[in-house]
């Protein structure tokens, strides 16, 4: 279908979208509620930091962090992997695949969707963050650094929400991927600053994780939230993300094709 | 009456082995997703104490006794008590509890027993395999005694896990959707990772309150690790006991409400 096409739609799904996710609030409440373990971790850390800083993070520092953790777990979710593994073990993807518009684009389009709503749970967030640290801790200071946080949070949905397709295209070569997602996300876990913030790792270790998408799912937007870097080098990190979100992307796009051939629907 | 549940509990058990030795190849996926997910809880521990020996009075070879705990109750719940009981969330929806309910036996039973995987006991090897470690970094093993109130306070856990499960599936009979409740409450389960003195500075102890006596997390996790020091008193150990006791008599009342409640969607 046509890039036109795809925008004339595009308002439809997005309120077909925003309807679900507001018929389904109470729902959502609870996934918001289950996203708690930043703030397990910033009560660890916290009490790690009682007498002496950390590195450069003392309590302050880590309450904005983690606050920052949650609000950008918030708007950088994505869960289209889920759904796809659903959908080609029930056979209804086959239903999607007869609507003259990809299926991925439906995807993306409910998970757009959902944004507003989960902006509800982020912005206060941020407030308390200010509230209990202070705005010049909490926040970027300038227009550029605002800029810089946005197209970072943009893309770390980018990243995550690809990697989603990937792996749920995976799906349609294993029948399952679940364990797959599982591996990842155990990686994500560790290696992307949502349980510790990235800069308290070892150097060596550091350099590893620099190369590896996970660090810019999460932790460049917060970093750039609590503005830890100077413009050079949070160009140089935006750099590497979006060029994951451009490699991510081809590598989704290419599974996806290739395993939607193979979709023979059972079931559906 | 107990023989006739006894042989019950071995067919259902049975029935759930069956299952899942036709499925082999998930003891390696199981294994390997355990030690995954252990490393998820042990990366933090590394970072935290990379730098500094201890934590509010816990050592690296200490807290490791906290993740050890952790990672076995983790393999009780997900192998013994998620299953069937994500199946009564499954059955309200349907509506299709009835059957159950006609049974001639307790339905809390029937639901409790009816599903188990037995290669996520694989956490539970992973959990004993911590402990040993553990122990050889601190130099010393634990007390015959301590093992022994360990093994109780093991008991009051499992106790105490399932009781809090009761209870949120029960929730299910009053909002239905609650597929997520499990993430909700295993992700509220994360705060047992740590020893709950670690949430003592914060906000003035409320969250140790909050952990010790609304959901009893510390009892479930720190005082086992601290029984296995030898450094719990005797008090805590009478209190563990009391206390799931007390916790599963509420459940067990709550779940009784709440079959009462329970209207079938499909008549």
């Amino acid at each position: 279908m046509s890039l036109r096409g795809v925008l004339r739609a595009m308002p439809t799904m997005l309120r077909v979208g925003f309807a679900e996710s507001v018929a389904y609030r109470a729902e959502m409440f609870v996934w918001v509620l289950s996203t708690t373990m930043p703030l397990v971790n910033m009560v660890l850390w916290m009490a790690v930091a009682k007498h002496s800083p950390v590195g450069p993070y003392g309590q302050a520092e880590f309450v904005s962090y983690f606050l920052a953790t949650f609000a950008v777990r918030q708007l950088t979710s994505a869960w289209a992997a889920w759904i796809i593994n659903w959908e080609v073990k029930q056979g209804t993807l086959a239903m999607r695949l007869l609507r003259p518009i990809s299926p991925l684009w439906a995807y993306m389009f409910d998970n757009i969707a959902g944004f507003p709503l989960r902006l509800v749970v982020a912005v206060p967030v941020m407030v308390l963050s200010v509230v209990l640290v202070g705005a010049d801790k909490a926040l970027p200071q300038h227009a550029w650094q605002w800029g810089l946080f946005l197209v970072a949070v943009l893309g770390g949905w980018a990243i995550t929400f690809l990697a989603n397709v990937a792996m749920g295209a995976l799906s349609l070569f294993t029948d399952s991927s679940q364990k797959t997602m599982e591996v990842w996300m155990v990686l994500f876990f560790v290696c992307s600053g949502y349980m510790y913030p990235v800069e308290l790792l070892p150097d060596g270790l550091r350099a590893v994780i620099n190369w590896l998408p996970f660090r810019y799912q999460m932790g460049l937007p917060v970093e750039l939230m609590t503005g830890a870097h100077d413009l050079p080098t949070a160009l140089g990190l935006l750099a590497r993300q979006w060029a994951w979100v451009l490699g991510m992307g081809t590598l989704a796009l290419g599974i996806w094709k290739y395993g939607v051939r193979r979709f023979a629907a059972f079931g559906g | 009456m107990v023989r006739r549940y006894l042989r019950l509990f071995g067919v259902q058990l049975k029935a759930s082995t069956l299952q899942a030795l036709q499925y082999r190849v998930d003891f390696f996926t199981e294994g390997f997703t355990s030690l995954c997910w252990t490393f998820t809880a042990l990366a933090p521990l590394f970072v935290v104490y990379g730098g500094r020996p201890e934590v509010e009075g816990w050592s690296f070879g200490q807290a490791l006794l906290v993740v050890g705990w952790f990672t076995l109750l983790q393999g009780i719940l997900e192998g013994a008590i998620n299953p069937s009981l994500t199946g009564v969330v499954e059955h309200i929806r349907k509506g299709t509890l009835d059957f159950v309910l006609l049974k001639p036996a307790d339905a809390q039973f029937l639901v409790s027993t009816q599903r188990f995987l037995p290669w996520r006991a694989f956490n539970v090897l992973t959990g004993v395999g911590l402990f040993v470690y553990a122990f050889s970094l601190l130099g010393h093993g634990p007390s015959p005694l301590g093992l022994l109130t360990s093994l109780v306070l093991l008991g009051t856990s499992t106790l105490l896990l399932y009781s809090l499960w009761i209870l949120t599936v029960s929730a299910a009979f009053f909002v239905v959707r609650v597929d997520n409740l499990t993430y909700l409450f295993s992700s509220i389960f994360d705060f047992a990772r740590w020893p709950s003195s670690v949430f003592k500075g914060v906000a003035r102890g409320a969250l140790t309150l909050v952990f010790t006596y609304v959901i009893p997390l510390a009892l479930m996790t720190t005082f086992p690790a601290e029984a296995m020091l030898g450094r719990l008193p005797l008090t805590s150990l009478v209190g563990a006991v009391v206390g799931s006791l007390v916790f599963s008599w509420v459940a067990r009342r709550v779940w009784i409400r709440s079959i009462g409640h329970y209207t079938s969607a499909s008549s």
